[in-house]
């Protein structure tokens, strides 16, 4: 049965989808795509500190909290790159166990009686965000789709703005600091657009969306084109769809089986990796299928030195 | 103004206490005392240089010379730990519409998913500045400049399905495009075919015959005399600069290649007889 709420969690689920799929795929390209996986763990001290601090569950101290974190992720992360000669993956790894074990004790030692559940950060809980809804004139607008909605219109923004310079600093960071493009400030308002897109997503729907939706839209997108603004909008639109097939899959698939819906978060994470798949099987030039089936090989090995273009 | 001289703050000995030595305002590179080091060992040590305007300049050394470094450290790109270097009398910071730089092929991902055009589009960016975006008149400058470079036809052609050859003529037509007067090329030669080897000397002789002046990492010794007017040999130091004819000899390639060790106890003479 399909009801007002399944609109809802649909639409946010598409908001929260796409806001995560834009600054993806700069992520994607920039070979740091485990970073959105160690922000949103990293996240749990401030959010722990946070509720220390204020004493409350309040959103706008959480969110705060958290999305400090998740820059203090992004520079430890830096640091540790820098100082301990360690790859960026080895970094990260470091950072986020570090700082999620830290908020695990926060919480087990100072907040252990307050509702702030590991468990829920994890999993979210996208099937309840219509039942808590703001009034915006004559509407009750869910505050998921208000939050996540915002966060999609941010990054528009932001991204649309620094689009040459994001363009130019991912490929060649080197080339983007001579010519006066501070890589470094455009590494870290991507760190930032990320944090609170991270943030925002997970308080309303769960991490696990977020972790996918950062990478897997926009490593489809990836196989289905070569330039960056197609990337940009098909990463959109993999991630729209993810979101509306995993929620019909997670009402329709148990009911083959036997069982009651599933949980919608994981189901829509679960059809953006079929959605990967179907591209890499699929893909037009570079489908593992398509590729059998064509009859003249890439007309140029990139490896290859024998040029003969001299026209 | 020049605030970069640190040597004083313990990693390395003070040295070169006395003022600056003038240097005319037109020379196009100059380097004064320049020590760069990575990790706290040394990479370049106490480089001193003056390029001279409109020559085709090779940088000559073995491997871990620092060639790139000292291309890196004119363009801000590392910290130096001491000394400076003025771009027409200038920091690099006050002089970046007149240097083009060509980074080695190797230090992009390939992959990325743009075309030869945008990337040589984006020697437009400083010109256009924050938030402009790539304009028709800059469109066909990159296609003018790809054109020079002899591969306009591949303009719309994803920069992973281009040899090693052509990405390297695309990366010296995204040089051509930020219309610099010095150009520094780090290994342009490195890895391609014959026919693009020859297309970047033409390039070059032809900036050169525009009084512009190029400063190029080179790898194979038996090109240097042919290509070069003026040859710098490198080995963490300046083992020499000049004219290519007196400056390219046996003996001065035997101290910038000569045995690792050697090359060490000079280093720690060096360190020797450093006043304190």
């Amino acid at each position: 049965m399909w009801t007002s709420f399944d609109t809802w969690i649909v639409i946010v689920g598409m908001l929260c989808a796409v806001a995560c799929a834009l600054p993806g795929c700069f992520l994607v390209l920039r070979k740091m795509s485990m970073m959105g996986d160690a922000i949103s763990h990293a996240v749990l001290p401030g959010l722990a500190i946070a509720f220390l601090v204020t004493g409350t569950r309040a959103s706008v101290p959480m969110f705060l909290g958290a999305a400090l974190a998740g820059l203090l992720t992004a520079l430890f992360t830096q640091w540790i790159m820098r100082f301990g000669n360690v790859d960026r993956g080895a970094a990260m790894g470091i950072v986020f166990t570090t700082l999620f074990a830290i908020g695990l004790l926060l919480i087990r030692r100072a907040a252990d009686h307050v509702d702030l559940d590991p468990g829920c950060v994890l999993y979210g809980a996208i099937e309840l965000t219509p039942l808590d809804t703001v009034a915006l004139g004559r509407f009750d607008i869910p505050r998921a789709a208000l939050v996540n909605g915002g966060v999609l219109l941010a990054n528009l923004i932001v991204l649309t703005l620094f689009y040459k310079e994001f363009k130019l600093s991912s490929f060649d960071p080197d080339l983007a600091d001579t010519l006066g493009y501070s890589s470094q400030f455009l590494h870290y308002l991507l760190m930032t657009l990320v944090a609170v897109t991270t943030v925002a997503a997970f308080e309303s729907v769960g991490s696990i969306i977020v972790i996918a939706m950062l990478v897997v839209p926009p490593a489809t997108a990836l196989l289905l084109t070569h330039r960056l603004l197609p990337m940009l909008l098909i990463a959109s639109g993999a991630a729209i769809l993810a979101a509306v097939a995993g929620h019909l899959g997670a009402l329709v698939v148990p009911g083959w089986f036997g069982f009651e819906s599933t949980t919608s978060s994981g189901m829509i994470a679960l059809a953006s990796g079929l959605i990967f798949l179907l591209a890499w099987l699929f893909s037009p030039d570079q489908g593992i299928v398509m590729r059998r089936f064509r009859a003249a090989p890439v007309p140029i090995d990139p490896l290859s030195n024998t040029n003969t273009d001299t026209a | 103004m020049h605030t970069e001289s640190l040597s004083g703050q313990g990693v390395f000995p003070a040295r070169n206490t006395e003022p600056r030595p003038e240097h005319p305002p037109e020379v196009p590179l100059a380097i004064h005392d320049l020590t760069v080091a990575y990790q706290r060992k040394p990479v370049l040590w106490d480089i001193e240089l003056n390029i001279p305007e409109g020559k085709l300049v090779g940088i000559v050394g073995p491997n871990g010379a620092g060639k790139s470094t000292l291309l890196k450290a004119c363009l801000d790109l590392v910290p130096r730990t001491s000394g400076w270097a003025h771009i027409y009398g200038v920091p690099y910071r006050k002089a970046r519409h007149r240097v083009a730089y060509v980074p080695q092929r190797e230090s992009v991902d390939w992959d990325f998913p743009v075309n030869a055009l945008d990337v040589v589009a984006m020697g437009s960016y400083r010109r256009l500045g924050w938030f402009r975006r790539v304009n028709a008149a800059e469109t066909k400058r990159a296609m003018e400049a790809l054109d020079q470079v002899g591969i306009a036809h591949l303009a719309h052609r994803q920069i992973s399905q281009l040899s090693g050859g052509q990405q390297q003529r695309v990366f010296l037509a995204r040089a051509l495009m930020q219309d610099a007067d010095l150009y520094l090329m780090d290994e342009p030669f490195a890895a391609v075919d014959a026919a693009t080897e020859q297309a970047i000397v033409d390039l070059l002789r032809r900036l050169s015959g525009e009084g512009k002046t190029c400063l190029v990492v080179h790898h194979d010794l038996a090109t240097v005399t042919s290509y070069f007017d003026w040859i710098v040999l490198i080995n963490m130091r300046v083992v020499a600069a000049g004219p290519t004819a007196e400056t390219f000899t046996r003996d001065n390639l035997q101290k910038t290649y000569g045995g690792k060790l050697s090359l060490l106890e000079k280093a720690a003479e060096a360190l020797r007889s450093t006043p304190r």
